[in-house]
């Protein structure tokens, strides 16, 4: 347990450095727009931050019941899925978190995810089909994969994370038209001035606008499937079983539906990606590939 | 001499600082140990009420099993009845066995096996039983951390003078009965 608990607070660490470095980049970009807008540099930057400040209020307050709705997600209480409604309960005392809210799916795909902003506000939800194909010790294994990322703040990172991304991508948007127009615009005004200098910021802006996204993406991607990992190690330190969760992962890649209400929004807060199931471990997939995740929990299984 | 003692000054309010964050964590940790052991109470509490309504169910259907129901229900009342966990916990754990024995020996009976309610109270059993180990686990985490906090230095200099006392986990004697109860039913 302790050393669960300072990976968590690496975890924290971790959340808080990626943070700043995001919000750096975001500082930068809208300097970069304020300077095409003809202002100045320093003017972009507190609308670029309030942008992302909105972009966070409303995630922070409303995130978790838009997702979970995006995902017709429907809260249920013990009396409609006993046996859920208990191995969730049952989690969240190995874990020492309050109990979670619980949602249902009506879907016949197999999937589930938790999201959230602390353990104290947190939501965790499975599709039918998976609660009606897994036994009790498999359901056990998949909902303390998301109890752990709940345990972990993983939702937390993963709100944060959307929250940069959405920012980032706004504001590079607009830097790329302000580069049109900006040109246009200076063309007009000045035909003499400008020249060559010009051009080459207009082409590092450029650049920086198509980077900038695909460099957070990486990011975001590379440290969602570490907490991937860690979910499916802390699973197996809350329910000593790591037989359970490899069988589960297993039904789970042999599952052939798809999930209805998945976008790519929320693709990567699933147990497993519901576009990618099989997919191979790369620079831009959301989660390991299951071979390795199985591979893991087994060295975990033999060092115990 | 007047910087010596500005010095010696610093040093004691550093060190009055750091006491009282050691005071501090070790409030914390034993608050989690109280809590991880009421967590205990609450799920042992769970399962006194679910005995009765399991026995009667059961009753209905294998009425010769009549030693295992007495055995239950003596025990039932002997944990309920114990004034300390030292005294308590073995009881428990003797419980435990005994209710893994009667949803054992309901297998045989197809016909409890199609009663809903029997299943219902089956899931409810199996789930307090786990939720027991996992109380169990969780108690005994936060034991260790806490004995090991009290227990280290600068933290040993102070612990023991306020009253701080080692803790016991809570061990079984068997091997077998550290496994939860995992009944398939496929």
């Amino acid at each position: 347990m302790a050393s669960f608990d300072k990976l968590i607070d690496h975890n924290k660490r971790l959340s808080v450095l990626l943070f700043v470095l995001l919000m750096l980049l975001l500082g930068f970009l809208g300097a970069a727009v304020g300077v095409l807008w003809g202002g100045d540099w320093y003017t972009g930057i507190p609308v670029a931050l309030a942008v992302g400040g909105i972009y966070f209020f409303f995630s922070w307050s409303f995130g978790d019941s838009m997702i979970l709705s995006m995902n017709h997600a429907r809260e249920i209480q013990h009396e409609e899925a006993p046996q859920l409604w208990n191995v969730v309960e049952e989690l969240s005392i190995a874990g020492g978190i309050p109990m979670p809210k619980v949602f249902l799916m009506d879907d016949e795909a197999m999937n589930a995810f938790a999201t959230g902003r602390d353990p104290q506000h947190a939501s965790v939800a499975i599709t039918r089909g998976l609660l009606e194909k897994l036994n009790r010790e498999e359901l056990q294994a998949v909902m303390a994969h998301e109890m752990s990322h709940v345990r972990n703040y993983d939702i937390r990172f993963a709100m944060l994370m959307a929250v940069m991304v959405g920012s980032i991508v706004l504001i590079c948007d607009i830097l790329r038209r302000s580069i049109f127009f900006g040109s246009m615009g200076r063309r007009r005004s000045n035909n003499s001035g400008g020249g060559k200098g010009q051009a080459v910021m207009m082409i590092i802006a450029l650049l920086l606008s198509i980077l900038a996204p695909l460099f957070t993406a990486i990011i975001q991607l590379a440290v969602s499937r570490q907490r991937e990992y860690l979910a499916d190690a802390s699973a197996v330190e809350l329910t000593r079983n790591p037989k359970g969760l490899v069988n589960a992962l297993r039904k789970l890649s042999d599952d052939p539906e798809k999930l209805q209400g998945a976008s790519r929004g929320t693709q990567h807060l699933y147990i497993v990606n519901p576009f990618n199931k099989e997919g191979l471990d790369s620079l831009f997939s959301t989660h390991p590939s299951l071979e390795s995740r199985i591979a893991r929990i087994e060295q975990i299984a033999t060092a115990q | 001499m007047e910087k010596g003692l500005y010095i010696f000054g610093g040093l004691l309010l550093l060190a009055v600082i750091y006491g009282i964050y050691i005071y501090n964590s070790l409030v914390r940790k034993k608050a989690r140990v109280e809590n991880g052991w009421s967590q205990i109470d609450v799920q042992l509490k769970r399962r006194y009420d679910l005995i009765p309504n399991l026995v009667e169910t059961v009753k209905a259907y294998a009425a010769h099993e009549r030693e295992l129901f007495e055995r239950i229900t003596a025990l039932r009342s002997a944990a309920h009845a114990a004034g300390s966990p030292e005294e308590a916990l073995p009881l428990e754990n003797k419980l435990s066995g005994a209710l893994r024995s009667l949803l054992m020996v309901s297998e045989n009976y197809p016909d409890l096996k199609a009663n809903q309610n029997f299943l219902a109270l089956q899931e409810e059993l199996s789930s307090t039983e786990n939720k027991i180990a996992f109380a169990r686990q969780y108690y005994n985490d936060t034991v260790k951390e806490y004995n090991i906090a009290i227990d280290v230095f600068p933290n040993n200099l102070i612990s023991r003078k306020l009253g701080y006392e080692p803790r016991s986990m809570w061990t079984l004697q068997d091997a077998s009965e550290g496994e939860p109860v995992n009944i398939s039913w496929s």
